[in-house]
């Protein structure tokens, strides 16, 4: 046992790495199937993600889903990104039967983040891009019912966005909240 | 059809917390009937507002509407440094704050690539059980008072106050505790620690047997609860259920089996799954078991793991000023109510750029909509228990 661990070193993790990540294995298989659409695989660690035009994300998830070989059945997570000039949005898809992860990554333009609705490929996705709506203001395109989910309706703006601005306690009484 | 009665119906729905639009989805001419339960329902366990369309004794529709509890958790997340973050942690699903710690602690020690000394793993194992343990009581306890039965809540109370007192020797806390650190655990255990951890696991099960002996397999709760609720496998993967939901539904899944984190591959233990034995698969009977017949697997893990623990460091050396290379990050863990994952985006400073917190009663909660169609107002109050919410993870 190496009683001296080191921090912060960019080593790949000694333990705690259980989960199967083959997002660098699916780039080259959906590169082939969707050309264009598939743009690029990061080089982040630990996890990497492949970054899809988001036009084209239902088509690459309906694959994901349905091929024998990824059978992704669970859409895990999803999570909205502040990159500055583009809003992202981050889809972790996982496999019960092959048990690995699949990360899947689209950026949306600031002033008009549009991002097609996954609701009809997992029931999952409809309260998480409900949540990503509510703190994003990314709007899913064919959501069955995209509504806040934790903010009151009436809430002003996007609050995980980092240009976002805390109201005054003024301001919330005058919107009676 | 608004006549001067329909305005003045709806300003006393308004300020009844409905709002008028809600109002107007109702069949006109039917007896359908728009009921509140919540946000101070007792058998929603904290905040949750569940909008009822009601036919008679029916429940048409059930929409969940949450946010009553939402404390900027992910928001403070990329404004504190990342061993800060422990203590907001606890305070995700306050229940079982050992399993929260333990899964950010994980995330960042992944993120870092940190070495946890092997001592630590096992003092990590034992109280994240304990507390498995103590979260699955408060379940089972508060479930039988939901559907009417008031002893085993007191049983399972005082089972659970052993399970603080032993918590609280080691990390000072009773619910909080902040006790996972990142790269081993805040202090080493007490001298006493084991011992009554030994002490309490011995006469853990027979009580566990006594509780099983008043509700488990009480005629009038099997009545109320077997094939109410039933949850397809299929359904509940679609929808994102983890944990005890998931395995009541059949799905022979658990984490600590199926994708080893820490040391639990070393351990003997059986991953406790619905079978339907007293009505279908998947009912709110087998959601409750699958947790009563997981607490007897926890002190089967927690045995083996107070026999095992070794000597040494509980604690890696973590520099104060901890900067996790830039990078991204996702990890998992098993936690009392299914699986909990945080998902980090670093860029080399101090804090993380975004902090996601995917909690598992989150997705859990939004099957139940679809369950509570043509249900008898009752039966769904134990549909909801079964679900065993905890709003702080939900609302974060």
């Amino acid at each position: 046992m190496n009683q001296e661990a080191k921090a912060g070193e960019p080593k790949p993790p000694v333990i705690n790495n259980s989960m199967r990540f083959r997002t660098e294995e699916a780039f080259p298989v959906l590169k082939s199937h969707f050309g264009d659409a598939v743009r690029s695989l990061s080089d982040t660690r630990p996890d990497r993600h492949i970054l899809v035009r988001p036009g084209f994300l239902p088509e690459i998830c309906k694959f994901l889903r349905d091929d024998p070989d990824w059978q992704c059945n669970m859409l895990h997570c999803v999570t909205g990104l502040d990159q500055a000039e583009t809003l992202a949005v981050v889809y972790h898809l996982f496999s019960m039967p092959k048990r690995h992860f699949v990360v899947l990554k689209t950026e949306v333009l600031r002033d008009s983040p549009m991002v097609p609705t996954l609701a009809h490929i997992w029931p999952s996705a409809d309260w998480l891009e409900r949540e990503t709506f509510d703190l994003f203001g990314i709007v899913f395109e064919g959501h069955p019912d995209l509504r806040r989910i934790l903010l009151p309706d009436e809430w002003i703006g996007h609050p995980l966005r980092k240009d976002y601005e805390m109201p005054t306690h003024e301001k919330l009484r005058e919107l009676g909240l | 059809m608004t006549g001067v009665g329909e305005e003045a119906m709806d300003v006393d729905l308004k300020s009844l917390g409905f709002r008028v639009e809600e109002r107007r989805t109702l069949a006109s001419g039917s007896d359908e009937l728009l009921i509140n339960m919540g946000p101070q329902h007792p058998s929603t366990h904290g905040v949750l507002r569940l909008l009822l369309r009601t036919d008679g004794e029916e429940i048409q529709e059930a929409v969940p509407f949450m946010g009553y509890l939402h404390r900027c958790a992910e928001k403070i997340g990329e404004n504190v440094p990342y061993d800060t973050y422990t203590p907001y942690t606890d305070r995700l699903d306050y229940l079982s704050s050992m399993n929260n710690n333990w899964a950010w602690a994980m995330t960042v020690e992944k993120l870092a690539g940190i070495e946890v000394p092997q001592r630590a793993e096992y003092i990590r194992v034992i109280v994240a059980e304990l507390n498995r343990i103590a979260s699955h009581l408060v379940m089972v306890g508060t479930y039988g008072l939901d559907l009417g039965a008031f002893t085993p809540f007191l049983l399972t109370f005082r089972e659970r106050e052993e399970i603080l007192d032993i918590l609280e020797e080691i990390s000072g806390g009773r619910l909080c505790y902040g006790y996972i650190r990142i790269g081993g655990v805040t202090d080493d255990i007490t001298p006493t620690f084991a011992t009554k951890c030994r002490a309490f696991l011995r006469q853990y099960v027979s009580k566990l047997d006594a509780i099983n002996e008043l509700l488990s397999y009480n005629r009038i709760f099997i009545r109320r609860t077997a094939n109410v609720g039933p949850l397809s496998a299929e359904k509940a993967i679609a929808c994102g259920c983890t944990g005890p939901i998931l395995r009541a539904s059949g799905v022979d899944w658990d984490l600590r089996r199926d994708e080893p984190y820490s040391i639990y591959d070393k351990f003997d233990w059986n991953v406790c799954v619905g079978k339907g034995e007293k009505g279908q698969l998947g009912d709110t009977w087998d959601r409750y078991m699958v947790r009563v017949r997981e607490m007897y697997e926890c002190v089967k893990i927690c045995e083996q793991a107070l026999e095992g623990i070794p000597e040494g460091p509980f604690r890696a050396k973590v520099p104060r000023n901890f900067k996790p290379p830039a990078g991204e990050c996702y990890f998992r863990a098993e936690n009392p109510r299914g699986e909990l994952a945080f998902y980090v985006v670093s860029d080399g400073s101090k804090r993380p750029v975004r902090v996601k917190v995917r909690g598992p009663s989150f997705c859990n909660l939004s099957v139940v909509q679809e369950l509570s169609r043509n249900m008898l107002v009752s039966d769904f109050v134990a549909v909801v228990g079964s679900f065993d919410l905890v709003m702080g993870e939900v609302d974060r």
